[in-house]
């Protein structure tokens, strides 16, 4: 069975997927996680969850490119930068 | 450090160096490739614990973590036989890893409680890697318990395990250690006089 694993590099901070590991059951994909993520002190936690368990979508269309829907749609950093070239040129 | 000190850690320093280099043996022929990995991490483990008490005798004794580990002739070593076997049989490495395991755990908690504070410092350092050996052994000892080959293997095993913690069986070899130290120490023995690396 494959075994997902997740690690969390100091506490507070969200856990990120590391790898994976093969094993019998959840005992050896404990001890194989260990093993392998955890225990040269990288890590502070580790979530390990059988492959099957994780619920995968991935099925998402955007055929009509629609992303004006999508709040990522309106960068405004450049527009920002623009702005303040535009005032400063104006200063200068 | 006094001759009886030194002469324990050796003991330890050489069982460690010599299953490591046994344990080094399942690279690659693991039953599991995850479990080549973390068996190889353990020998690799045990190789680390070796040298660094080596460092701290070899201070002791005006020499070298390399000249102990190396230079010594096979009956000059201290390891107890259990760990010279070569076992290329699974249930067999797994019952004396499990049995090493149990007895390392107790010769470690005795060196944590000594005076010296570089060896019981050293000791606690090593019990934190051991602590994973433990539970690798501990899993591998749940699922095996009940199989007839593993149950034989920790029979045949247990009284050899016995001289890992008494100091005055040792000191009888097998002939599998001279085996294995022709090869361990052959690099070794063929650079010239002088080498350094």
């Amino acid at each position: 069975m494959i075994y997902e694993v997740f690690r969390q590099e100091r506490k507070g901070q969200p856990l990120q997927h590391a790898g994976s590991v093969e094993a019998a059951d959840d005992h050896f994909a404990d001890v194989y996680a260990r093993e392998q993520y955890g225990r040269r002190g990288e890590s502070t936690a580790l979530w390990v969850v059988a492959r099957d368990a994780v619920i995968e979508i991935d099925d998402f269309v955007d055929e009509l490119n629609r992303n004006y829907h999508r709040v990522d749609g309106y960068p405004l950093k450049e527009k920002l930068k623009e702005a303040r070239d535009r005032v400063s040129a104006g200063e200068g | 450090m006094n001759e009886e000190v030194q002469r324990t850690l050796l003991e330890i320093a050489d069982d460690e160096l010599i299953l490591g280099w046994r344990d080094s043996e399942w690279t690659g022929v693991a039953p599991l490739l995850e479990e080549d990995v973390a068996f190889s991490s353990i020998a690799q483990n045990e190789i680390g614990h070796a040298r660094a008490l080596y460092e701290l005798v070899a201070r002791a004794q005006g020499t070298t973590a390399d000249a102990l580990a190396f230079d010594r002739s096979p009956d000059e070593y201290r390891c107890a036989p259990l760990v010279e076997l070569r076992l290329m049989d699974w249930a067999e490495t797994i019952a004396r890893h499990y049995l090493y395991e149990e007895a390392d755990a107790k010769r470690l908690e005795q060196l944590k409680q000594l005076d010296d504070p570089e060896i019981a410092g050293l000791a606690a350092k090593i019990d934190r890697e051991e602590a994973y050996h433990r539970i690798h052994a501990q899993m591998w000892f749940d699922r095996l318990q009940d199989e007839p080959r593993f149950i034989e293997a920790l029979e045949k095993l247990r009284p050899q395990a016995e001289t890992l913690l008494d100091s005055t069986k040792r000191g009888e070899h097998t002939p599998e250690l001279t085996d294995l130290w022709e090869e361990m120490t052959m690099v070794r023995r063929s650079q010239p006089v002088g080498t350094t690396w």
